[in-house]
């Protein structure tokens, strides 16, 4: 058979892109774009880093162990605190940009482009996940500068680092389902603060067992406990405990099920 | 809803010369709760064409364009664009989009947004080429928060220019902008446009329809009243009226011309309102003894103003 001679338009025959627009010039971009963000930065790189200069190097800390077994001493446990805290603050901020994005009418814009809404999504956890990173390897690096007063074995700075930086994900969903669910430009300012009492609740800052008795029970069902307990328990040289890992998958599984749910209604309105 | 797919059915157009319909409407809806925005469209759009959406606020465009680009789905009736999904369009890079307000993010500069934009499409124009033809190259390296709305706005025309599209659908695209900011976009669209891409922009400029669209059409109430060159939307609205003079004029035989709408009769002259002036003006030339014949067309301000006033014959009611 011939194939029909119809002079049908080249262009029509254009294809879509693969990976539904996802591309690096576009990671790139969002990057530097919140790189350029100095509040952003400045809360989840450079705060943490200051926190664990100002708390983490007390001359005590250097001596005392943060627990029977563990591997190194309290200042080792202070900066994993703080890297935590940082990497839960830039994951969260990077999942928290589709607010600004909707307000602006970005979103809307993009949908007029090839670009998938997964494609979207994907690229705003790999861009929350790199912040993140550099988040955790500030902190580290500040430590590591610090030279003497942190006591951790070389390997356990790397499986530290990578438990808090993983463990960040769970936030960078917490993050997407805020920027849903919350559609304004201050949308951090709140954030920040929610992330702030669920770091004490979590204890990242003060260890819980200076809480009061019902505080510390109902602290342990917060998003951050887990993590906390999680990424802590290698240089603690504890036994990983369920609680703990159910507690970051619920939490992960929330944030996921509830963005999931916002960005659904989303693309059906917009 | 069912989009189709069938191109070789509805998303043909009427001449049949083989390619899809640039747009094809058939029965569009679109109901905000009890608020009707579109009712009822049918519409094609061929290749080439250069088509203006001329209305009121409310009267559905914007609604109607939404549907065509896929941001929102009619409540019935089908939509296709070269054939296909409006989502599939887009994706292929067929379909871009100036909108009215928004979709900039204030962070980046003006070439970071294109770059950023044209890297979503498969083949796309250079960077710099969208942006001289849009008309700022100069500003490239500026923050879009910094960039006044003239300028913004031919950001968003560079970034539609980027996929190079066939259709280039614009809503209101001047907006807010000042008589030189104006002129200079149309400018830019008209240097574009000759090079045979399809144009559809809304507006309710009358001037902007008239001088810079092939093909009108009115829309009021989420419903197309008139559809034409500017020429014949005028006579639509308005039609012409001929005037003549003429001894014992006959009301009664004059109104049974084909084509009168109203006969006047004062003395010896007659005002006849018509949807077909050649008709009537054939008619009274050949087959009466009238002389000092004129013909008037009202101006596309009447038109508009006849069309578009909730006291025209269409049923009034919810808009957008």
């Amino acid at each position: 058979m011939t194939t029909e001679s119809l002079p049908a338009s080249a262009a029509l025959t254009r294809e879509a892109p693969g990976l539904g627009g996802f591309n690096v010039t576009v990671l790139k971009l969002e990057v530097r774009r919140l790189l350029r963000n100095r509040r952003t930065v400045i809360f989840s790189v450079v705060a943490p880093s200051v926190l664990f200069l100002a708390f983490g190097l007390n001359k005590a800390y250097a001596s005392q162990s943060p627990g029977r077994g563990s591997h190194g001493n309290v200042s080792a446990f202070i900066m994993i605190s703080m890297a935590l805290y940082g990497a839960v603050l830039a994951t969260t901020s990077g999942g928290a940009m589709v607010s600004i994005e909707r307000a602006a009418g970005w979103s809307r814009q993009l949908r007029l482009t090839p670009l998938s809404p997964v494609a979207y999504i994907t690229i705003k956890i790999l861009t929350a996940m790199i912040l993140g990173a550099a988040s955790v390897i500030v902190v580290y690096a500040v430590g590591r500068a610090t030279g003497k007063p942190i006591i951790m074995p070389g390997y356990l700075w790397i499986v530290t680092a990578l438990c808090v930086w993983v463990g960040s994900l769970v936030f960078a969903a917490f993050g997407l389902f805020m920027g849903y669910l919350l559609p304004t430009e201050n949308v951090m300012q709140i954030l920040g603060f929610g992330l702030m009492l669920l770091s004490f609740a979590g204890g990242l800052f003060i260890p819980l067992s200076q809480f009061p008795h019902i505080l510390q029970d109902l602290a342990e069902f917060t998003p951050l406990y887990g993590l906390n307990q999680l990424v802590h328990a290698p240089l603690l040289g504890v036994g990983v405990q369920m609680a703990w890992v159910a507690n970051a998958v619920a939490w992960l599984l929330v944030f996921a099920a509830g963005a999931v749910w916002r960005f659904r209604k989303d693309t059906a309105r917009v | 809803m069912t989009v189709t797919n069938m191109a070789d059915e509805r998303g043909r157009r009427p001449t049949g010369s083989g390619q899809p319909a640039a747009i094809a409407l058939r029965g569009v809806r679109k109901h905000f709760g009890a608020v009707q925005a579109v009712r009822d469209i049918d519409l094609d759009v061929a290749p080439g064409e250069i088509v203006a959406f001329l209305g009121p606020n409310g009267a559905g465009k914007t609604s109607t364009i939404d549907i065509i680009l896929g941001l929102s789905q009619p409540t019935a009736g089908t939509v296709s664009v070269y054939g296909m999904h409006p989502r599939q369009a887009i994706a292929r890079g067929l379909v871009s989009a100036v909108m009215q307000t928004g979709g900039l993010l204030k962070d980046l500069t003006v070439r970071e947004t294109a770059e950023y934009t044209a890297s979503l499409f498969t083949r796309a124009t250079p960077v710099d080429e969208a942006l001289k033809r849009a008309g700022i190259s100069t500003i490239a390296d500026r923050r879009v928060g910094k960039c006044s709305g003239g300028e913004q706005q031919r950001l968003r025309f560079a970034m539609a220019l980027l996929s190079d599209p066939e259709l280039l659908i614009l809503d209101e695209p001047t907006t807010g902008m000042d008589v030189e900011g104006r002129r200079g976009f149309w400018g830019a669209i008209r240097q574009d446009a000759a090079r045979g891409r399809t144009v559809l922009f809304a507006t309710h400029y009358l001037e902007e329809a008239d001088a810079y669209a092939d093909r009108i059409i009115l829309l009021r109430h989420g419903q197309i009243v008139a559809d034409g060159t500017s020429g014949e939307v005028k006579a639509m609205a308005a039609g012409r009226t001929v005037r003549a003079t003429l001894p014992d004029p006959d009301q009664v035989r004059l109104s049974a011309i084909p084509g009168a709408d109203s006969v006047e009769v004062r003395g010896e002259t007659v005002l006849i309102h018509c949807s077909d002036s050649d008709a009537v003006a054939r008619y009274l030339l050949t087959s009466t003894p009238a002389r000092d014949l004129e013909i008037n067309t009202r101006g596309l301000e009447d038109a508009f103003i006849a069309l578009t006033s909730d006291d025209s014959d269409t049923p009034a009611g919810g808009s957008r």
